[in-house]
């Protein structure tokens, strides 16, 4: 679909020359300039570290830059702080969401307005229903903020700058966590802000969006400005190359497998919420087999990291007859039972629980990979650093030694020695969470080339992500996930993105009830 | 103008030289503190720091000092790398010598070669039955282990009070609260003829370097070291967190619990209401200054235990409160926590701000 | 037991139950805010050291809470320093200021060890005061005990019913959002330290020129670290942490039944019970861990540092 942009003559909105920030070891973002039209949906695109999210914090002050100017409907201006960005009509959507979950939509929606601007509402409650009506956000201000799912959450985020009237709205990552049918809604909301005169900065890596919905990009490499473009003018792989530069192979397709003999099952896998917050369970079945990656799609909170504790153990309740691995009862057995029996397991969080951020390379090798290198009680370091050092080689994983603390990694190479870790064990099964979720180009195809082969020696991959792309690309069979059921499980390419994206919206529920109620 | 700045990686330099510049300006603070109570600085310094190691007399006692600082510290050191917030040394300490007094007492009149050890394994077990209660209540019940320790502290220090008003007074001290010399057979022998420095000293050395060892070359070591510097790691992982636990809690009450058997068992020879002037708490100052590492505890329990008998010295030389040793270790313990600052931070000259 | 003694035990639970009073609002205001501050007993004793001393010196009880409280916040703002700008370790800091309280105390008081003053008379509030039991109960205490339930309600309302409560939940559960739309987290934050300082110097104060009224070394007795099982089991609710301080107040005169009752216990058996009850009600309330995580200001006892905002 292509955008028209009225309003092309009048002045620019915001402007930004020459804007600078330097972090130590880091110049983030280095001589960018910018123009945003009233109106103007505007894409900001570029890999992970490319300084996307430092701009966007520039201009909504909470980041000061070193240097340049920012021109705001044709004056300078110094945006000191969010509250002086809120001032001028800049409203901002963060990725991870700044919302505060013990506190209702109304408080949250307070938080964020002056004095003067609470009094100028007069009754906040009523504003915010009548926005809610008016763009259709289905916002009641009344909940609390935990009870809200993460769509409802974006746009508890989006309602916070419609009340103050924002002239721009920037929106970081917005369409990762929701479902492609949610997309669609934020879509038609945007649209309209943007034919009543709003601007939007719209950062995304998804092209295809971009092509969709915005008017102009601005696309940033290693904290440079390198170009811009008319999306709609442009392909995904025109802008793809701008955004990494020519090195950068796209993944092709990949040749699906189908495995034979079952390792894995789940027989009704049915597990009550350990707190409020938590997704219960509800009667999982599913089988694993040997050489086949099996994806499972779902927006975040349905029950992905429920499922991935219980098999993994890392929730220590015990369930009798219900994960058996290679022929064998798992389910009364500790973690480290069950990984001395060939279950291999990539958490979402890299630092913090795939790897201890202050320890070495070394010492993050040990951590879940022990045989052969503990004798009565010893640790043998020597050894222990000689194969740090040779899955640091053999994964080409970018650091300055088998010493280095694991938080002096960038994510991509931290995620790669996770993943050869885990793969050097040589699993039978091994439990995948969205494997390249902030990683470069490079770095994500490497990834799944070491995942692909791992699959074809034999080994069974549950790959649990929120980007269905990925999970199209790599998946031999797949399911999605919504408030703790699985969906059926079917061949990839016999369904199809829209059936998938249904399913992550939990339609499937609502048949398999029937069935029930039926049979 | 200067400004701080992140460094990229933890200075390893200022990891080590941070106690002791903590020190240097403990003792700068400390000449001021002086200086304003009309007291000659050089002289107060002098009385706190020299004097306890100017003759053989003094540097025994002050190694007798060191004995339990270093138990509890060593102990301490193992819990804190482990994440649990042992405040309670100081209960497990009188814990130990309690019990291992109630041990020591069946052999008042006895010369059995059984004496000691027993006496030695009573402190010992008690030490890590008090520390048992908090680990119990912590992982069975959840509980805030710095509270139930600090609560376990003052039940302890109640229980010995009343043990020697009651129970194991001595029937012949004419109502004194105080139980009955040990035996000879029961205390620990001392090592040489001019001092007490006795058995426990020797005790505390060899299990500080024991766990040196524990940590850097054994698996159990490096599980606790994950367990404490990231917990979701460790149940990552797979490691059993409750058996670490236990380990690290019975480890340091086991050693309080030793450190209090060899006070009562050792220069003191009976037990009374005061057998520790907060050997527990500044123990937990002796570990954070020792980088939480048992070599670095030695070293560290020496310099308290230097200001321990410093203090002795300055109230008797120079009416100085002996009050005076704790605040400095608050203060200590202070600076040393401003001075990691600079591990992960530095200075650096203000860039000048391009317009 | 007699209506008298039950009338006294009463009474004396009141009492005993106001310096936790204090103390356990204040930190419950700071560990709202996401700070820890485990010394609260360092800064109660520094207040019950200085309070008594200033009223010593001027002969004016007022002047005595007055220093109590400066003494408390510069305490607390040492705590602030070090935890706030430099990301030291809070609970480390805590013990520290502790230690460091504990000795300093000792060390400035030494001089006034076993001097007397006269602390604050009770006040009879006229007729409410005559009401049978109760009067004797509630309405006959000192003016500190009444100034302690006019701070609940206070702190009650600012606490859930104003813009600054809905800050201060907002810092204590998560700081970055805050300092993302636009909350001075560390401001927010050091004002809620000083406040926990200020309350801790007013709970020591209440010890050294009401309850005893004299100062002796360590006279607090572990009540700062009582205080601070207090706000866990009150769940951060002001209401509760009345209602538990006098409720500890009450497990910490249980001698007083006791004897009273004519049991014959050691006192020094009867002096544990403070600390046992205080164990016990953990333990209770403890027991649901996630129940207790969800209650607990989310950010509780983490740094946050602006440096460190990418």
């Amino acid at each position: 679909m292509s955008e028209t942009l009225k309003n092309q003559s009048s002045s620019p909105r915001l402007e930004l020359l020459n804007i600078t920030k330097q972090y130590p070891g880091c110049l983030a973002n280095d001589q960018i300039c910018m123009r945003l039209m009233p109106g103007e949906i505007h894409a900001l695109l570029g890999e992970n570290g490319a300084g996307k999210s430092t701009l966007v914090k520039t201009i909504y002050g909470v980041v000061a830059p070193d240097s340049g100017q920012i021109l705001w409907d044709g004056h300078e201006v110094e945006i000191k702080s969010p509250s002086k960005a809120r001032d001028l009509g800049i409203g901002m959507v963060f990725q991870h969401f700044s919302l505060f979950e013990t506190l209702t939509v109304a408080q949250n929606i307070e938080l964020c307005l002056s004095r003067s601007q609470l009094h100028s509402i007069g009754d906040l409650a009523e504003r915010i229903r009548d926005l809610s009506a008016t763009y259709g956000l289905n916002v009641d201000p009344d909940r609390f903020v935990h009870s809200l799912s993460i769509g409802e959450r974006q746009r508890v985020e989006i309602m916070r700058c419609l009340v103050q009237s924002v002239k721009l709205l920037i929106l970081d990552e917005p369409t990762s966590v929701l479902t492609p049918q949610e997309v669609a809604g934020l879509f038609t909301v945007l649209r309209k802000l943007s034919s009543e005169g709003c601007s939007i900065l719209f950062i995304s890596h998804k092209l295809h969006e971009v092509t969709e919905i915005c008017h102009n990009a601005t696309i940033l490499r290693g904290g440079k400005f390198v170009g811009d473009c008319q999306p709609a003018n442009e392909t995904p792989a025109t802008i793809a190359k701008m955004m990494v530069g020519d090195l950068a192979e796209q993944d092709a397709g990949y040749e699906k497998a189908f495995g034979e003999n079952i390792v894995f099952t789940a027989k009704n896998l049915s597990l009550a919420a350990k707190h409020p917050f938590g997704t219960t369970l509800k009667q999982i079945n599913f089988e694993l087999y040997k050489g086949e990656i099996l994806g499972i799609a779902g927006v975040a909170g349905n029950g992905q990291e429920e499922l991935m504790s219980i098999i993994s153990g890392e929730d220590s309740r015990t369930l009798k007859n219900t994960l058996i691995l290679d022929g064998r009862d798992i389910g009364t057995q500790s973690a480290g039972l069950r990984r001395r029996n060939g279950l291999a397991y990539v958490p979402e969080e890299r630092l913090g629980r795939g790897a201890v951020p202050e320890m070495s390379l070394s010492e993050n090798t040990l951590l879940t990979h022990s045989r052969g290198f503990v004798q009565s009680g010893l640790v043998n370091w020597k050894a222990v650093k000689e194969y740090a050092k040779s899955l640091i080689s053999q994964y080409s994983v970018k650091c300055h030694g088998e010493f280095s603390e694991a938080k002096s990694l960038s994510g991509g190479n931290l995620q790669k020695f996770i993943m050869g870790r885990e793969i050097g064990q040589n699993p039978k099964v091994l439990i995948c969470a969205h494997p390249t979720w902030g990683v470069d180009v490079g770095a994500a195809l490497a990834i799944h080339q070491a995942l692909l082969q791992l699959r074809d020696q034999g080994a069974a991959i549950l790959l649990i992500s929120e980007d269905i792309d990925e999970l199209f690309l790599l998946a031999d069979r797949m399911a999605a996930v919504c408030d703790g059921h699985l969906s059926p499980v079917v061949r990839a390419e016999e369904t199809s993105i829209d059936q998938i994206g249904q399913w992550m919206a939990g339609t499937f529920i609502n048949e398999s009830e029937q069935q029930e109620a039926l049979a | 103008m200067i400004q701080v700045q992140a460094r990229t990686e933890p200075s390893t330099l200022m990891t080590f030289a941070s106690p002791f510049l903590a020190i240097v300006l403990t003792l700068i603070f400390g000449s001021l503190l002086f200086t304003a109570l009309d007291k000659d600085p050089l002289q107060a310094l002098h009385v706190l720091l020299i004097l306890p190691l100017s003759d053989a007399y003094n540097i025994s006692e002050m190694l007798v000092k060191m004995g339990p600082l270093l138990l509890c510290a060593v102990g301490l050191a193992l819990c804190y790398r482990a994440n649990m917030w042992n405040i309670g040394a100081e209960g497990q300490l009188l814990a130990g010598a309690l019990g291992g007094s109630t041990v020591a007492l069946m052999f008042v009149d006895s010369n059995s070669a059984f004496a000691m050890p027993l006496t030695l394994l009573g402190g010992i077990v008690s030490g890590m039955a008090w520390a048992g209660i908090a680990t119990l209540l912590k992982v069975k019940f959840n509980s805030n282990l710095i509270l139930t320790t600090i609560m376990l502290n003052y039940i302890a220090l109640y229980l010995l009070i009343w043990a020697v008003h009651g129970p194991l007074r001595d029937p012949e001290g004419f109502g004194f609260p105080e139980s009955a010399l040990f035996s000879d057979a029961t205390l620990l022998p001392v090592l040489s003829d001019s001092g007490r420095v006795h058995l426990g000293v020797v005790f505390a050395i060899v299990l500080a370097l024991f766990a040196w060892f524990l940590l850097a070359k054994t698996h159990l070591g490096f599980k606790i070291r994950v367990y404490g510097a990231d917990e979701p790691a460790a149940i990552y992982a797979g490691y059993n967190a409750k058996a670490i636990s236990w380990f690290v809690m019975l480890f340091a009450g086991a050693l309080a619990g030793l450190a209090g058997v060899s006070e009562v068992a050792g220069p003191i020879g009976q037990l009374t209401p005061n057998i520790s002037p907060g050997y527990g708490y500044s123990a937990i100052i002796v570990a954070y200054l020792g980088r939480l590492h048992p070599a670095g505890a030695i070293v560290a329990a020496i310099f308290l235990a230097i200001l321990y008998m410093g203090g002795d010295l300055a109230q008797i030389e120079m009416g100085i409160p002996i009050a005076v040793v704790g605040m400095f270790q608050g203060i200590l313990l202070f600076f040393l926590l401003a001075c990691d600052f600079f591990i992960r931070y530095r200075i650096v000259p203000l860039r000048e701000k391009m317009a | 037991m007699d209506i008298d003694l039950i009338t006294q035990v009463l009474f004396a639970a009141i009492k005993t139950g106001t310096p936790l009073l204090f103390i356990a609002l204040g930190e419950a205001i700071c560990e709202k805010t996401g700070v820890l501050n485990l010394g609260q007993e360092g800064m109660m004793l520094m207040g019950a050291v200085v309070g008594f001393m200033a009223a010593y010196g001027t002969g004016n009880a007022g002047f005595g809470l007055l220093g109590a409280m400066i003494i408390g916040m510069v305490m607390s703002l040492i705590f602030g320093f070090l935890v706030l700008h430099l990301g030291a370790n809070q609970v480390a800091t805590g013990l520290a200021l502790t230690i460091f309280g504990t000795g300093l105390s000792a060390f400035i008081g030494s001089g006034v060890v076993g001097q007397t003053i006269t602390g604050f008379q009770p006040l009879s509030i006229p007729v409410l005061s005559d009401i049978p039991v109760l009067g004797k109960v509630l309405f006959s205490h000192d003016v500190m005990v009444y100034i302690a339930v006019f701070l609940a309600i206070i702190i009650a309302f600012v606490a859930n019913k104003t813009r600054l409560g809905l800050t201060i939940k907002a810092v204590g559960e998560n700081p970055n959002a805050a300092n993302a739309i636009g909350i001075k987290v560390l401001r927010v934050r050091y004002l809620a330290v000083m406040f926990g300082g200020a309350m801790a110097g007013l709970g020591g104060a209440y010890m050294s020129l009401v309850y005893t009224p004299m100062w002796v070394e360590n006279m607090t007795a572990g009540r700062g670290w009582i205080a601070l099982a207090l706000v866990v089991f009150a769940s951060w609710r002001i209401g509760n942490i009345v209602l538990g301080a006098y409720l500890f107040g009450l497990a910490s005169i249980m001698h007083l039944v006791l004897q009273g009752m004519g049991w014959s216990i050691s006192p020094n058996l009867l002096a544990m019970l403070p600390y046992v009850a205080t164990i016990i009600v953990m333990v209770i309330i403890s027991a649901d861990k996630y129940k207790e995580k969800l209650l607990a200001p989310r950010s509780l006892g983490k740094p946050f540092d602006p440096r460190q905002m990418a």
